[in-house]
Order: C-alpha cells, then structure tokens, then sequence
C-alpha cells in the first residue's frame, strides 16, 4: 500500500486535493443549480448523486493517510504556500497524530450526512448540498491549518453554511436557535482573532517587521505571564463554547434539536471537537504556563466533571429525544476536557478515543433520530413506547448505538472512556472519581430513554404501522455499527497513530513555556 | 491489508510465540478460544435469523406513506402475558426448527471442548496459568493490555459449570420457550450471554473480565426485559442493568486505583507486586471491587434487581440469576485472592454483607407466595453463604458452594418452571387469568407430576443441607471455615468498626446457623404449598396439570443426579475416614495451584481445618438445624388451609412487612429515585440551565443589547430643537462641574 501511495505522490496532493475536492463538487452543484432550483425530484436526485459521490471520493482520497502516515510523529504530507505576503499569512497545512484521525472522521461522516437527508430534505436541495460541501473544506481546513490566521478563517468558513443550514432547513424555532449559535460562537471566536492577531504581530519578522502567522512560530514565542493569560482566556473562550463546555453549553441544545438530522450529525459528530481539538492544538502548547496554572487546571477540571454528571442529569429529565442526545454530548464532552487537562499520555489518548467515539456514536443517534422523525413526526419520547415490534431493525440499531454510547466495553464507547479515567485518575484522582459516577447516571438517562421508545406496550395507534429501516438507511447505518465493534475490539491501530501525538503533547506541555517564561515583560 | 486481516496474522504470530514450555501446549488447550467462540456463533446464526425473520425494509421515501392506514407488514403477535406468568406460548417461529438445533449444539461442543481441556489439565499438572495472548487491546503510556485468556483451575471449575449446567438449561429451553414467537431472539441472547460469562472467567486481566462482567450485564438487560411489551418486564430490565452499574462503578474505581499503583492490569502482573503494596491501598481497592460484586451477585444494598429480574423468562432465572451470572462476584473475589487475602477489613467487610444479606434475604422467603420470587430471595441468600466463605478466605469453600448451588438451584428453578409450564398449560385451557406462579393456586402438584416432586425434593434436601445431599457438604465447610478462623487468622486479628475480628466471625457463624434454619423452613413451605395437600387450582383446570414433556424433565433429572451427588466433589476428611467412598477433598487439591498459598495467607500458614471432634459438633449442629427447621415448617404450616390467592386476605402486620420486602424498593425511590428525577427537572433542567443559564445570562444579554438599542434609538429623535437643548444642558453641566470643583 505505500509503494502504491508513494508511486502516485499521494502525500505531495493529498491535502490541498482534500481541501479542492469539496469545492469542485459544490462548484459544478452551483452550475447546475443556474438552470433549476433543486425542487424537483429529478434534478434534487441528480444532485444528491453528485454530492454524495464527490464526498465518497474525499473519503476515498483521505483513506490513504491511514496509511502514509502510520507512525503519527510530526507533520505529514505538508504544503506551505505564500498567501498574504504583506501580512505574513500563509497558506500552510499539515497534517499530525492528533487532526489525523479527525479528518478521517470528517471524510467518513460527511458521505453519510448526505444520505441521511436524502429524502428529508425536499426545498432548495442545491443549495443545502453546497453548503454541505463547502462546509466539509471548512472543517478540515481547521484540523489541517498549520497558520493561525488560515485556521481563523476555515474556523469562519465552517461556521457560515451550519448559520444557514439550522436557519433554513430546520425546525420551528430554527430562527431563535440559529441565532443563538451564530453569536454564541461568534462572541467567542471574535477574542480568539484579538488574539491570533497579537500573537502574529509578536511574532514579527524582526527585520521586515512583517508580522508572522504560523504556527510553528508562535509555539516559539516567549510571552509574559500576563499576556498569556489574557491570550489563553480569548482562545479558551471561543474552544469552550464550542466544545461546549458547561456553563457555555445552552446553545447545543437548541441547536441540535432545531437542525435538520445532517446538521446535528455534523455538530455533534464534528464541530463540537472543534473546540477540543483547539484545545489540544493551540490552548494548552501555546499557552503551557496557564493551562498547567494549578488554579486555573483545577477549575477546567471540575468543570468537565460538573458537565459530566450535569449534563446526564439533565438528559434524564429530556422529554424530547433529540435534546437528550444533545444533553449527553454535553456530558461526553466532558470526558474529552478531563482527559485533555488531566494530561497523562492515557488520559489524552482517551480524550482523542472519545472525540472519535462521540462522533460515531451520537452521529449515529442523531441518524436514527431522524429516520424515526422523519416517519412519525415527532421527536417527542413519548409519542413513541413498544415500537420495537414494528420496527425491530431500527431497534435493534438503536440498541447497539444506545450501548456504545453508554460505554459498554467491547464497543468504542468504552476504550475512550476507560482511558481518560485510568489516565485522569493519576493526577486528578477525587474529581476522576466523581466523573466515573457518569456511567450510572449514562445508563440511567439513555436505557430509560430507549425502553420508552422501543419498549412497553404499543399504545399508540400511529405507531402501528410505521416501516422499519430502508436499503437506504441500513447502507447508512452499517458502516457506523461496524466502526463501534472495531473500535471496541481492536483499538490499538488507532490508538498506535495517536500515540506520538499525544506523548508530544504532554511533553510539551510539562516542560513548560519556552525559557525566558519567568522574566516578566522580557519582550514588549 | 485492511486492519482485521492485520490483527488475525497478530494474532496467529501470538498464538504461535504461546506455544512454548508450559504444559498445556499443544493439548487441547490450544483450541481454549473456541469455547465462548462456539456460542458467539451461535448468537450470531440466532440473532441473524431473528432479524430475518421479522425484517421488512421500509419503502425507499419513509415519508411517503405517512397518514396511510396500510400496515406495512403483518406485525407478530403480541407476546405480553396474558396470565399472570412468564410462559408465553402464541405461535412458533419459523426458524423453531433450526434454532432448536443451533442453541443447544454450541453448547454442548463448547461444553466437550471444555471437557476435553479439563482431561489435558487432569492429565498435565499444570501449576502455572496457561495464558493465551490473542492480540493487543489497547495499548499507550504505562498501558499495555492484551486480549487474553488465562486458563487455570478456578476459571476451569468455572467453565464446567457454565457450560455443563449451561448446556442443560439450553435443552430445558427447547421445551419451554419453543412456542413463543421471539424464540430465535431468545436463544441469540442466551447464547451470547454464555460467551460473556466465558469471556468473564477466562479473562487474563481485571479490563478483560469486565468485558464479560457488563456483557453479562446487558445479556441479564435483554432477557429480563425479554417481554418488553410489558412495561413491569422492561422496567425490571432497566433497573437489573443501572443497579449493575453503580456496582460497575465501583469496579472501575478500582481499576483505577491498581492502574495508578501498579501500572498493571493483568492477574499475574498484580499478584507478583501485590505484597509489596500498602495494606490500605490493597484495602481499598478490595472494597472497591466488592462493589462491584455487591451489585453484580445481587448483596445488601444492590440486592433490589434480582427479585424483579424474575420477570425474565424461568430457564433464564435459572441460568443467570441462579447459576452463573450473579456468581461472578464470588468468583471474582475467589479470582482475586492475592488481593484480599492480604486485607482482613475488606475481608471481614465481605462475610459481614455475605452474613447479614443471607439472613435479610432468608427472612423475606419466608413470607414470598410467588414461586420464583421464594427462589430468587433464596438464590440472594445462598450468595452471601458464599460471600461469607470467600470473605473469611476460604476461597475453596466459597467455589464448592458455588458449584452445588448451580446444581440445586438451576434444579429448583427450572422444576419451578416446569411447574409454571404446567400452571400455565391448565389456566389456559379455560381462558382463565388466575397467576400460575403463585403457590396458593398450586397445591397437591405432586399427584400429577410425579418426577418434577420427586426432583425438587432432592434439591429441596440439598439446599437445606441434610446429608448426603450436595448442599450439606458445602454448607457445611463454609460454617467450619468461619469457625476454625475465629482464631489464629488475620482476620480474628484486624478489627472492623472497633469490633473485634474473632467476635465478629463468631457472629457471623451464629447468623449462618440462623439462616440455615430459615433455610430449611421457607424451602419446606414452598415444597409444602406446591406439592403437598389438596389442589387449588380450580376444578375445571386441574384435569389439564401433567408433567412436561421429556426435553424439559431430562435436564431435571440430571442436575436431580448432581444434586444428590455434588458433594462428592470435596468431601470432608472426617467423612472419607469414617465411610470408604470417594477422595478427600478432591476440588481443594485442585484449586491448590490457584488459591492455596492465599488461603494459607489469611490462615497464618496452617492448614485450616478443625479437631475431629468439633468438627463432629459442628456438623451435628448443622444437621440438626437443618431437620428442625423441615420439621418445623412441616408441622405449622398447613398447607390445606390456604386458600387461592384471588380469596386470600391481605397480611398484616410483620407479615405484611416481610410480604412486602421490608419496603426497600419504597425507600430507594423515595430517597434516591425520585430525589434525583425531581431535582434534575426542577432545579438543574428548568432552575439552572433554562432559567439561570439561558434566561438571565444569554437572553439576559440579548435583551440587554436591545435596551441599549433602544436607548440610543429612542434619544435619535431628529427633532434639532431637542438637541439643542441636550447640547446646552451639557455645557451647563460640564461647566457646573469645572466650577464647583
């Protein structure tokens, strides 16, 4: 496989093709839309064909990094382009252990979102797919930027289509929600420009005075504890709403359940580790003094773990389904922030298996949220009870989804799981402890939930004939059913790519701000 | 070169490097992950067929034929009972046939394998492990986890039971559940609840087994709620399963705490650095992991699921909630010998809540009318009989009991489930609704099914320990091990809450003499009411009650056999010197290898076992108790003044009190459930997150960027003359400022 890969150049293209690739498609799905509005079955499938086939290819295209880049230590299959000269931006992405296996995530998840709305979305279909598309440029771009002023932008450029897509395609109170997720992420991620702004001006070219946006130099600077704390609030503000950390977590609800079934999967399933990976890219080596502040760790700590319990406590109590599955990203996110904070090469290890497993499993939920609604119109948990009789495929999917998500070991839901709690519990032990309680309270809120939809009696007349899963449906589901029994059986491949990544982290992060950290006010 | 290629050629590498000095290799040893194979392959082929059979894919737009009154597919009948029992005939499946074959065939290969692996044990002397790295499972930092197997003589013991008594309660199935439409689904489950609790005992490490431990978990969930349509079935389900958890918990705790003092997961990693840790540490991480026993083997507090879990289907009572699964606590203990041999307080914290769950248990059977919840209180309390053994390190003995109990017990149940079977059979012949689990409505049984009585006498016998019956034997050395450990043992020498070990293990004793006498009563009151004096089912019904069929009364008279004989497995010294039959205590000779060095541990180095003649005491007392309690329950009860259970009057008083279970399950709800149902809506849902949260602060700020707005746009009146006299009120104002300075 790597003479094959190497015999094509596959790593002098494969990212810059990840990142055209998308646009390509969305660039012929606009021609196409010049000439017809998407409305009509026949060119609405036409271009359904052409988006799901484009996003095959992007996965098809990204699958050989699996691969190429086996080992996981250090950039990968980097392009470095001049883009604003005058401004020291550049057009630099790379790819490394931790954003590997979010853009395998991304280019796997993304074929399925068009799938699933394949019937449930009817209006403006051309442009519903475009901005699918574009989105996809968007998110990997984020994972791949190695230029703080690039990643800004693809972190807008993401942000945009998902404003429209919860706006126009979604539900009754798609407005209110839309909004509320619009600012919510922009009143963090304005700071974060404040801040990456500063950080490339520090960072200038002493003889130009051309400031510089890259990565790789703002891991050099040496800043005042000052300046760092202020910088690292700005990015942790916009990376916890986004993650979303509790108590900046009251727009996912609203989001989720307001979003068509594609947008929920792409925010649970992608954009929520946005903010975790912006954590583990920029937060913590950027900033290592303030992130290892005692004070500050412990606070981020005991917040993961309030979210943890909170949000399973709150999803008990959810009487619409999607608002619980939202609920409980809210509390596996939690796990992620713990094992990132904790910082042990287990913990952070773990932190990345849950990021992954969240985005297959509650992906998949929200998948099968969608078929259910899509048939009966509700999302309501008790407009359903006994369905499993009439729709055992779909119960049998939900089951099985239901348990990864609850971390039954032997599916994925368990590895990360497992990992951030061994791993946390040796710098954190009381607060890991406390968390652990959050697999009561998952089994709790989610075998409530599913014995209420699936099972009691069938009481209900309009639930009586409702059809079970289609081809399509099943195609959509089996990938995802079998990532959560390959993680949970055979983990160590992914975790064996992650690995270099994260023992880099910790190191990094231990050892500390570069020297001169202690003289305060060293460089203006 | 897709990874699972890559991880079965890892997995041949390994199994080949594994071939190496010890004696198992290259015997049937080799073939040991085919055991739980056999039965995953049959839940597959099984839960294969039960989707297919129901599966009926939806029209290609799902939306498209909403409002429409067409069903899509004719739906299956609704399996909800219709009587007050858990058997449940409507129309046999298709697929019966061949799943009648499947279920049971992977059972008895995986029962033959183990057999034959169990001939190379017997015959190779193995005093080491014999582990079998599969592949690795996870693998970062400190961390190194294989898959792995570890066979030994106590994962052994434990594969003999789970797959011999396994294999007979597959047949019993056959029988019982043959009509019932989700019969595929049935056994697709059992099946895979066999390949969990294979995985369970052979795990070579603590992450391993506890795949097994929650996998058993949730085939328990399945099978509980098998009848899910009834919502009482489905909440018994969920609770069997979240009551689990909190012990889980407790179990991940512990992990934790080994992971971060010794780095290490697996068995043999642990127990080589074992005595070198803190007894606190080890303490600790005791305690944590019984926990995890407490809830998964059912003890005071967690006990409350296993009662409801009789909702399940009987052959599944009797292997899960009997036989098996919630055994695994004892057997975990057992497993971690090192560990808690090397802390008394976690041990005398094991035999208290074995001791005092035993008694709390024995008191509620008395009082039961519902034949398989007399056997569920009394499965809770024969558990803590062997908490108690395995608490006092008497890991043998704790095993011993085990294994009789999963002959009796599996017995009594599945005779209670032939019992329903014909219960059920007659109600339905009239269309009555009357309960067939109920022993009022039973009585007389013996005249019409003959073998069934003659059976669960036998286990009756067992359970009640009267000599030469399984039960006896290793009742009995449970009793002994307590006794002889009073003194010279580290636990009499470790204190728990300032009370002293020796006191404490006296106590202990008394209650188990205590037990066993309510042990004998509430079994004899069961057998009183459901076989003996006049029949009070109903005049048209009784005609109909017959024994069952011979796939069902087979399995009986085997586990009949085993357990009139079980005890042969480790008899008593003075029992072998006073009769020439049998070996002397055959299955801690076997166990030795295991857990004979921890169980002279808690024992100071010397052998354990008593005086001739107080062991003669000992067992004079038992017995004697034993046939007091029988005659007791024989002579005050009267079985031909009961009346059926539609014309009983309600109990009062501390009847009514132990009928209803002490109230226990009222409590929780009352101080847990609905505590934290109600705070989470009231407070977190609806005070923090909507109002707190999102009301003041989010919306708050929205509303407070429109105040602003409007301020701002309320002074934009475009009137000059208003301006100007703003612009005059200001200068006014700036130079009142400047003046009176």
């Amino acid at each position: 496989m790597i003479q094959l890969l190497d015999s094509i150049g596959y790593t002098g293209w494969v990212l810059p093709a990840l990142l055209l690739i998308p646009l390509a498609g969305a660039a012929v799905l606009l021609a196409l839309a010049s000439r017809g509005n998407g409305d009509e079955p026949g060119p609405a499938r036409t271009a359904r064909m052409i988006a799901f086939f484009t996003l095959l290819l992007e996965f098809a295209v990204s699958l050989g990094l699996w691969w190429s880049f086996e080992s996981g230590a250090g950039w990968h299959a980097g392009v470095d382009l001049a883009w604003i000269p005058t401004w020291g931006v550049r057009f630099s992405i790379g790819v490394d252990g931790i954003a590997l296996m979010m853009v395998l995530l991304t280019t796997f998840l993304m074929p399925l979102t068009v799938l699933g709305g394949w019937t449930s979305v009817r209006t403006k279909v051309h442009s519903y797919l475009i901005l699918l598309l574009v989105m996809t440029t968007g998110m990997l771009g984020v994972f791949l930027a190695r230029d703080l002023f690039l990643f800004y932008v693809m972190w807008e450029v993401m942000l945009v289509p998902m404003y429209f897509i919860i706006g126009i395609w979604g539900g009754e109170r798609r407005i209110y929600a839309s909004l509320k997720f619009f600012i919510y992420t922009m009143v963090g991620s304005i700071l974060m420009l404040v801040g990456i702004i500063y950080l490339g001006i520090q960072s200038a070219n002493p003889v130009t005075g051309a400031p510089d946006f890259s990565y790789a130099a703002a891991l050099q600077l040496s800043l005042s504890p000052a300046a760092s704390f202020w910088l690292f609030g700005a990015f942790f503000l916009a990376f916890a709403v986004k993650v979303p950390m509790f108590p900046f977590h009251t727009w996912l609800p609203d989001a989720h359940v307001e979003a068509p079934t594609a947008g929920s999967v792409i925010l649970a399933s992608i954009m929520l580790k946005m903010g975790t990976f912006g954590f583990l890219r920029f937060a913590l080596p950027l900033f290592p003094g303030v992130a290892m502040d005692p004070v500050v760790r412990t606070i981020i700590i005991a917040l993961a773990v309030v979210a943890i319990i909170y949000g399973a406590l709150v999803a008990l109590v959810q009487p619409d389904f999607k608002k619980l599955v939202a609920y409980s990203s809210v509390s596996h996110m939690g796990f992620v922030m713990l094992g990132i904070f904790a910082l042990t090469v287990e913990s952070v290890q773990g932190a990345l298996m849950v990021m992954i497993n969240h985005g297959i499993s509650t992906g998949a939920l929200f998948f099968l949220v969608g078929m259910i609604y899509e048939r009966r119109h509700s999302r309501l948990i008790d407009a359903y009870g006994g369905i499993a009789r009439v729709v055992p495929m779909f119960a049998a999917a939900l089951t099985l989804v239901a348990l990864s998500s609850i971390a039954l070991p032997g599916t994925n839901g368990f590895i990360g799981e497992f990992l951030v709690l061994i791993g946390s519990f040796k710098t954190y032990p009381l607060l890991t402890a406390l968390a652990a309680t959050g697999v009561i309270f998952a089994a709790a809120y989610m075998l409530w939930a599913i014995q209420r939809i699936l099972f009691n009696r069938l009481d209900k007349d309009e639930n009586r004939h409702l059809p079970d899963l289609n081809w399509r449906e099943i195609g959509l589901l089996t990938p995802l059913v079998a990532a959560i029994i390959w993680i949970g059986v055979y983990p160590a491949p992914v975790l064996r790519r992650m690995e270099a990544a994260a023992f880099d982290l910790v190191q990094r992060v231990e050892r500390g701000p570069p020297s001169g950290f202690t003289a305060p006010g060293a460089r203006p | 070169m897709t990874a699972l290629p890559a991880g079965i050629m890892l997995l041949l590498q390994e199994a080949a490097r594994a071939g190496g000095a010890h004696p198992l290799a290259g015997t049937a040893a080799d073939w040991l992950w085919l055991v739980p194979v056999l039965p995953l392959l049959g839940f597959l082929i099984n839960g294969a067929l039960s989707l297919v059979a129901v599966a009926h894919p939806g029209p290609a737009d799902p939306d498209a034929g909403h409002g429409e009154a067409k069903p899509a597919h004719a739906l299956p009948p609704d399996t909800a009972g219709a009587h007050g029992d858990d058997h449940h005939p409507v129309a046999r499946h298709r697929f019966a046939g061949i799943v009648s074959v499947i279920g049971p065939l992977v059972l008895a290969l995986s029962f033959a394998l183990t057999a034959a692996i169990f001939f190379a044990m017997r015959a190779a002397h193995a005093e080491e492990p014999f582990i079998q790295n599969y592949f690795t499972w996870m693998i970062t930092g400190e961390l190194d986890l294989a898959m792995a197997f570890q066979l030994d003589q106590l994962a052994m013991v434990m594969m003999l039971v789970i797959t011999g008594v396994g294999t007979l309660i597959h047949v019993f199935s056959v029988g019982y559940m043959r009509d019932d439409p989700g019969y595929p689904r049935y056994f697709a489950y059992l099946n895979l609840f066999v390949f969990f609790m294979l995985v369970l005992v052979l795990g070579a490490s603590y992450p391993v087994m506890f795949i097994g431990w929650e996998g058993v978990g949730l085939c328990s969930y399945l099978l509980i709620g098998f009848w899910f349509s009834e919502k009482a079935n489905a909440d018994a389900g969920k609770k069997a399963f979240i009551v689990n958890r909190i012990g889980d918990f407790g179990f991940l705790i512990a992990l934790m705490l080994l992971f971060a003092n010794v780095g290490k997961l697996d068995f043999l990693g642990i127990a080589a650095v074992a005595p070198g840790m803190s007894v606190a540490v080890v303490t600790a991480i005791c305690l944590f992991l019984f926990l995890g026993c407490v809830g998964k083997s059912a003890q005071i507090p967690l006990y409350v699921w296993l009662p409801d879990a009789m909702a399940g289907p009987t052959p599944v009572s009797a292997l899960i909630h009997a036989a098996t699964m919630v055994t695994a606590g004892v057997y975990l203990v057992a497993r971690s010998s090192f560990l808690f041999s090397l802390a008394p307080v976690a041990g005398l914290t094991v035999a208290l809540t074995g001791a005092v769950t035993a008694l709390f248990a024995a008191t509620i059977g008395l009082k039961q009318w519902d034949i398989k919840k007399i056997l569920a209180y009394s499965t809770v309390s024969q558990l803590g009989f062997m908490f108690i053994a395995v608490g006092v390190g008497a890991y043998v003995a704790g095993i011993f009991h085990l294994a009789t109990h999963a002959f009796f017990k599996a017995l009594l149940f599945l005779g209670s489930g032939s019992v329903i079977y014909a219960m059920h059979a007659a109600y339905h012949k009239t269309g009555s609704h009357e309960d067939a689990q109920d022993v009022r409505n039973m009585g007389g049984l013996r005249r019409y099914m003959p073998v069934t009585w003659v059976l669960m006498w036998i286990a009756t016998l067992a359970i009640a320990g009267i000599p030469p019956f399984a039960g006896f034997f290793s009742k009995d050395e449970i009793l002994a091990s307590v006794y002889a450990r009073a003194h010279g043992s580290n636990l009499a020498e470790a204190s728990l809450l300032g009370i002293p070990g020796s006191t404490l293990l006296y106590f202990i004793y008394f209650i188990g003499l205590v037990t066993a006498l309510l042990t004998a009563i509430y079994m004899t009151r069961m057998m009183l009411y459901t076989f003996h004096g006049p029949n009070r089912t109903g005049e048209a019904e009784r005609g109909a009650l017959k024994e069952a069929p011979w796939v069902m009364t087979g399995p009986l008279v085997v586990l009949g056999v085993l357990s009139a004989f079980g005890g042969w497995l480790n008899l008593p010294k003075v029992f072998t010197d006073a009769l020439p039959v049998g070996s002397t205590f055959a299955l801690e000779h076997w166990l030795e290898p295991v857990v004979g060095e921890h169980q002279l541990a808690v024992t100071h180095g010397k052998a354990a076992h008593l005086a001739a003649g107080t062991e003669y005491v000992l067992i004079g007392a038992a017995v004697a108790i034993a046939v007091a309690g029988i005659l007791v329950a024989w002579r005050m009860l009267k079985p031909e003044q009961l009346v059926p259970k539609k014309d009983a009057p309600a109990e009062q008083g501390i009847e009514r009190v132990l009928a209803e279970k002490y109230f226990v399950d009222e409590g929780y709800d009352r101080v847990i459930v609905q505590p934290v149902y109600q705070g989470s809506r009231g407070f977190l849902w609806r005070g923090v997150d909507a109002g707190l949260i999102d009301g003041l602060f989010v919306n708050g700020s929205g509303w407070l960027a429109r105040g602003f707005g409007w301020l701002g746009s309320a002074a934009q009146t475009g009137a000059v003359g208003t301006y100007a006299w703003v612009l005059v009120l200001g200068v006014i104002a700036v130079i009142g400022v400047f003046t009176l300075r």
